[in-house]
């Protein structure tokens, strides 16, 4: 029972990282009909922003230690972060342990701001392409990305801890009623499942309960009929773009504390986020949001050792089989809308 | 010339040519020039342009006739490996054996994959096809270790049995041959500072890469070809005059996934290793990217595009920061340092960095792929030659075709968006 | 970027090149003809010889190839006689003179193994073919080295592996042209064993998280037999797939069991994930049994526990070398890659070095390049003085054996390098196995075989 429980709550949690993901690459799917493989990049631009911000607060200038030595036997050089002469050592201390959830304050414009200026100054430009050309220049796009991130972080992974205060665990199992320690789960997965849910949450309400959102909304069901009545529907995908985009950074930057960001983590992200979208369906945000929390939770189950032991190997591959019979049962996936890039 | 058209005739000449020639046409610079570090013509990746070149000839038969974007065609390239692999230690290092089992080993495959995946169109069938991949990757590297060697591969061994081939003398390796003629046996050829090397593995490729390419042409020009076109133009008006467009569509996928078994075959005849990452997606995705940078649906485009990703892999990536120097060292220093400084992110380590802008820079500038640039070029040299001759007869009708494809594209596009 | 001017002269390497292009006619063929006859591939010729750095430089491991590599640039400098002499000063052969290999000046070309074995093998044909290299090493993977490995046998040159561990590279997949420097699966369980016991005593269950590839599998092979042998109980193992990067639900059943030590037989990126999982998980602070729960990281890489920042805090591993060593070659090695780079070297960067300075010697041993002579003067090799203490490159699988260091990650780091602390040196009687034995092939498996000179 308490192994299901939290079996769940890890499905859930690697749910809601997927789910996302996905609903930022449904926003541009569905908006804007291109297919975006820079997506997983802009995700792994996210927990950059974080690693970002923890270096710059960690800028400072060096100091020569007489009385200790480096490795070699000189004097060592200890860095004193500029944060200290700032705001003192102990604040100074606080500011950079909460670097990851500061850095959302960053991340929400850098992230729009990539997102509109690849909107207008890229994408833009490929609406009437075909698919395989857009595929190939966000391709292209997404190494060069990746690229340049690893020229000024290197390719290792790099630690990027929750604040001290969310890096303990709490115990679950007691919260509901059962025995004392029987499930502990980690503050910080928790923080990211909610905060997954207010992003989703918040979303749906943009775009259902706002004079935007519902000619964005119709806009994405015909586009020309929304321009023939005069609306300046371009504008409001630009923006959609953005906000895409930062749902795509701030799911990855949020995520840099479960698992230390590289450079590579765009394209580890991005095939499972495209399965995600299109076992959700072409075009269905609630469709995307489902998907993502369904595979993610039957990769939980699949890893456990009592399901391993019948069919070794099965976790490799849950996510996918499970897609292709769901694609070969709903053709359009589960909640996916007739028409949308069937061609 | 062999039942075709004057047009495929010439091209298919070019391409024979090119193949044959190799040797010197990637071998430009003399060998003690820096610039030999630009120098292709070496067995390993002669051989690589023309495995590539056949698996992106063959992908284009499904991906720029029919418009199904397969993402997991590198599936192909592993089985037909495996299968290669697992001839040369059970039954005889003859490569014949090997690349037929490979071919049709894959073909099987192709066809259970196809006939599941063809269930559905668009970014669905492309999205069922990255599933397959994705599991073949993983299971081989798996749970498969027993049958595909996992993470360190197969390679022949001394203590296979090889039940058709002659006890091996002591001290002595497997090694691939056709009957006898072994695939690693090299001429060199030096001609005053240059030197040209003639590689027996390389030219058995180069035959069959030959007679992929004219199967290609046939295919391209047959009724079974314009069928195919049909497919990716408008596939539900076919559908309603009554034609059945799935038997056409899994023979192309087939057809598509045989080519990639015999590429995969041949990796293992001219280099008898096999690795799962041969199945990563990855895989799979650069053979969508070789065909599309050269040019989907055109002929020789997917083969040129294979060439430009497999030169920079080998040739960009080698060039490290005492090269540049070297190249550099008559400027004055500071000059020196700031050249290096600024190519050097580009080179080496950084080659990747070189591929993803020239991806977007084709993309951007000569949509249609590095065809349509060639196109551009040809059209630009004829015109100034003759500037009163007429535009019309520059225009080679493969490129043409080049352009017709790409406006289908564009049409089709612009549907799915008016419907959705 | 400063210019060094102890790089490689290109025009240098070219001719070296060009002298070895010219004649590699391969292997008796009906087109060689006398004219092109030698005695062994890529015989150098001229004035200089070249060898193939084969490294990850794109890819997950590309840090620490690119350590690899500046490695590779210190060695070279030293054996051509430029800057301080490094470890020459105190190997115990004398043979080198520091001008070059058998006065030919060692000469380099770089390649990029993408940590794939089709790359990799790409990248070394192109070495042999084009360049003309007599010696191929590097590589960060063991997938990489046995490939490579089976290639340089192949094609008749030797291959000095860099950073690999798997049991297979001198085990199954052994070759006569093959030489590892790095210590392995066996020797990390072997050595690991007696110093878990004394910390955390003989009665623990353990709980496995192993990578679902080789590596992993000899890995946990190696180290579940020694820690059973030692009185642990196994209570559970689940194999996890290479992608993954959320161990979360890996680590919940380590929760759910009565385990009260997890190994973690994961490397790289799967590592510091898994790490870091665990750690949130509150495992650190989980007391099971009235005992302390425990975490594993059966092989160490200073660069990757980087990667788990805090979290690798007081977690046993092994290490290959480590840079806090205080023994005369280790001292040498650090002080002169970190004038020259400003950071000490890590494990992959020292057994590169060294694997690149051994096949110099042996070649200046046997006098020749004849890679026939070389097999022959490294099987059976002591030595002394390269940051191992005594070493023993044993003839029958060409494994080297020596002592193998148990670490822990440090609890108060001195600075950013100073990761983990030696908590013990394993000596080599403790960690040596017969060449039959059933982790490496067993009996099926014939001895290293005969050498090629791909002629």
């Amino acid at each position: 029972m308490e192994a299901i429980i939290l079996q769940i709550m890890n499905g859930l949690d690697k749910g809601s990282a997927y789910a996302l993901i996905a609903l930022g690459l449904t926003l541009i799917f569905g908006t804007l009909g291109v297919v975006n493989f820079a997506h997983g990049a802009l995700f792994m631009i996210g927990a950059f922003c974080a690693v970002t911000l923890n270096k710059i607060l960690n800028l400072g200038y060096v100091t020569i230690d007489p009385t200790q030595t480096d490795f070699l036997g000189n004097p060592l050089k200890v860095k004193i972060p500029y944060v200290y002469n700032i705001f003192g050592e102990n604040i100074g201390n606080i500011i950079i342990d909460w670097s990851v959830p500061l850095a959302i304050l960053i991340t929400i414009p850098i992230m729009v701001i990539i997102g509109v200026i690849m909107e207008r100054g890229l994408i833009r430009h490929f609406y009437k392409r075909p698919h395989a050309d857009q595929i190939l220049v966000t391709f292209g796009l997404a190494i060069v990305l990746q690229e340049i991130i690893k020229y000024f972080y290197g390719a290792n992974p790099i630690p990027t801890p929750a604040p001290e205060a969310f890096s303990g665990t709490f115990d679950f199992g007691k919260m509901i009623g059962l025995k004392a320690h029987s499930i502990i789960y980690p503050y910080w997965r928790m923080i990211y499942f909610i905060f997954a849910a207010v992003i989703i949450t918040a979303i749906f309400v943009f775009l259902k309960f706002t004079t935007f959102g519902m000619v964005v909304r119709a806009g994405m069901v015909d586009r020309e009929t929304v321009e023939i009545l005069g609306i300046n529907i371009d504008k409001r995908f630009t923006i959609m773009f953005g906000i895409a985009a930062a749902v795509a950074g701030l799911a990855g930057l949020m995520y840099a504390p479960i698992i230390s960001p590289n450079y590579h983590m765009g394209m580890d992200f991005l095939v499972i986020s495209f399965v995600v979208v299109v076992v959700g369906g072409m075009g269905s945000l609630p469709g995307a949001v489902l998907a993502g929390f369904l595979l993610g939770m039957l990769e939980s189950f699949a890893s456990m050792s009592v399901v391993l032991n019948i069919l070794p190997g099965l976790n490799q591959i849950i996510v996918y089989l499970v897609a292709i019979i769901i694609l070969l049962v709903r053709p359009r996936g589960l909640m996916g809308r007739k028409g949308v890039m069937e061609d | 010339m062999f039942k075709l058209e004057k047009k495929d005739a010439i091209l298919l000449l070019i391409v024979a040519l090119m193949l044959i020639f190799a040797p010197f046409i990637l071998n430009p610079f003399p060998e003690n020039s820096g610039l030999a570090q630009f120098n292709a013509g070496y067995p390993d990746l002669m051989q690589r342009f023309v495995f590539f070149g056949i698996f992106a000839i063959g992908f284009n038969i499904l991906f720029g006739l029919t418009g199904y974007l397969s993402f997991g065609h590198a599936i192909f390239l592993g089985v037909g490996s495996y299968a290669a692999i697992w001839v040369m230690k059970l039954l005889t290092m003859n490569i014949l054996l090997a690349i037929i089992v490979a071919i049709i080993i894959s073909g099987l495959a192709a066809l259970v994959i196809g006939w599941i995946s063809l269930r559905r169109s668009g970014i669905y069938f492309s999205i069922i096809t990255l599933a397959f991949a994705m599991m073949s990757f993983a299971l081989a590297y798996s749970v498969l270790t027993p049958i595909t060697g996992g993470e360190t591969g197969l390679q022949p061994k001394v203590t296979d049995p090889r039940i058709l081939d002659s006890a091996l003398l002591a001290g002595d390796t497997p090694k691939a041959n056709l009957f006898g003629l072994d695939m690693t046996a090299t001429y060199n050829w030096q001609v005053g500072d240059w030197v040209f090397t003639f590689n027996v593995g390389y030219y058995v490729a180069a035959i069959l890469m030959f007679l992929c390419f004219y199967l290609s042409i046939r295919i391209f020009s047959s009724p079974f070809g314009m069928m195919l076109r049909a497919i990716k133009s408008n596939q539900q008006r076919m559908n309603y005059s009554g034609l059945n467009s799935k038997p056409y569509t899994l023979a192309a996928f087939v057809i598509s996934g045989m080519y990639a078994g015999l590429a995969g075959g041949l990796m293992v005849a001219m280099d008898t290793q096999v690795g799962p990452e041969r199945m990563f997606w990855t895989a799979s995705g650069e053979v969508v990217v070789m065909t599309i940078l050269g040019g989907a649906g055109t002929l020789v485009g997917p083969f040129l595009g294979a060439g430009l990703i497999k030169y920079m892999e080998n040739i960009i990536s080698k060039i490290n920061v005492g090269v540049l120097h070297d190249w550099f060292y008559w400027l004055p220093d500071w000059l020196e340092n700031f050249v290096v400084t600024i190519i050097y992110p580009f080179v080496g380590k950084g080659w990747n960095l070189t591929l993803g802008v020239i991806f977007m820079l084709v993309v951007i500038f000569i949509p249609g792929g590095l065809v349509e640039g060639i196109r551009r070029i040809i059209n630009w040299f004829v015109k100034r030659k003759n500037i009163s001759a007429s535009r019309e007869i520059t225009d080679s009708d493969n490129m043409q075709q080049a352009g017709e494809i790409q406006q289908a594209g564009e049409e089709a596009a612009s549907r799915g968006k008016n419907n959705g | 970027m400063s210019k060094n001017k102890n790089d490689v002269s290109r025009r240098k390497v070219l001719k070296g090149a060009a002298a070895g292009l010219i004649t590699a006619g391969v292997a008796p063929t009906i087109f060689t003809k006398g004219a092109w006859a030698q005695e062994y591939r890529n015989e150098p010729k001229g004035s200089s010889v070249v060898l193939g750095f084969n490294v990850p430089q794109t890819g997950p491991y590309a840090d620490e190839g690119a350590d690899e590599l500046r490695a590779y640039k210190l060695a070279v400098e030293h054996l051509n006689g430029e800057g301080d002499g490094g470890m020459l000063n105190t190997f115990s052969s004398k043979a080198l003179k520091g001008n070059g290999i058998l006065g030919k000046k060692v000469e380099y070309v770089t390649g990029d193994t993408q940590t794939k074995s089709d790359a990799a093998r790409a990248s070394a044909r192109s070495m042999i073919e084009k360049d003309g290299a007599i010696m191929i090493t590097g590589g960060s993977s063991s997938g990489v080295a046995v490939a490579v490995q089976a290639l340089c046998q192949e094609a008749g040159v030797i291959f000095m592996a860099g950073l690999t561990h798997s049991n297979d590279t001198t085990g199954k997949d052994r070759k006569a042209n093959g030489f590892r420097h790095f210590f392995n699966s066996y020797m990390t369980g072997a050595a690991l064993a007696p110093v878990l016991k004394n910390a955390y005593g003989a009665d623990r269950k353990a709980f496995h998280l192993t990578a679902d590839y080789n590596w992993g599998y000899t890995t946990e092979e190696a180290v579940r037999t020694s820690t059973e042998a030692i009185g642990w109980e196994t209570v559970g193992t689940i194999l996890t797939p290479l992608t993954q990067t959320d161990f979360s639900s890996y680590i919940a059943q380590v929760l759910q069991s009565d385990a009260d030590v997890l190994v973690l037989n994961h490397y790289g990126g799967n590592m510091v994930n898994s790490l870091t999982n665990a750690v949130q998980f509150g495992l650190r602070d989980r007391v099971v049994n009235g005992k302390q729960f425990e975490i594993v990281v059966p092989l160490y890489s200073r660069l990757m526990a980087k990667g788990a920042g805090e979290n690798v805090k007081g977690i046993f591993g092994s290490t290959n070398w480590h840079w806090s060593l205080q023994d005369e070659g280790s001292k040498a090695f650090v002080k002169s890659f970190g004038t020259k780079y400003g950071f000490p070297p890590s494990q992959a960067a020292h057994t590169c070095y060294v694997q690149a300075i051994l096949y110099a010697d042996a070649v200046e041993r046997a006098g020749t390049f004849n890679p026939c002579g070389v097999v022959e003067a490294l099987e059976g090799f002591d030595f002394d003085g390269l940051g191992n203490g005594p070493t023993h490159y044993r003839a029958e699988d060409h494994q080297c054996f020596k002592d193998v260091l148990v670490v822990k990650g440090k609890e108060n780091p001195e600075s950013e390098f100073d990761l983990l602390e030696i908590v013990e040196v394993t000596p080599v009687d403790q960690v040596i196995y017969p060449p039959n034995h059933p982790m490496f092939g067993g009996d099926d498996v014939s001895l290293v075989g005969a050498c090629n000179t791909g002629v």
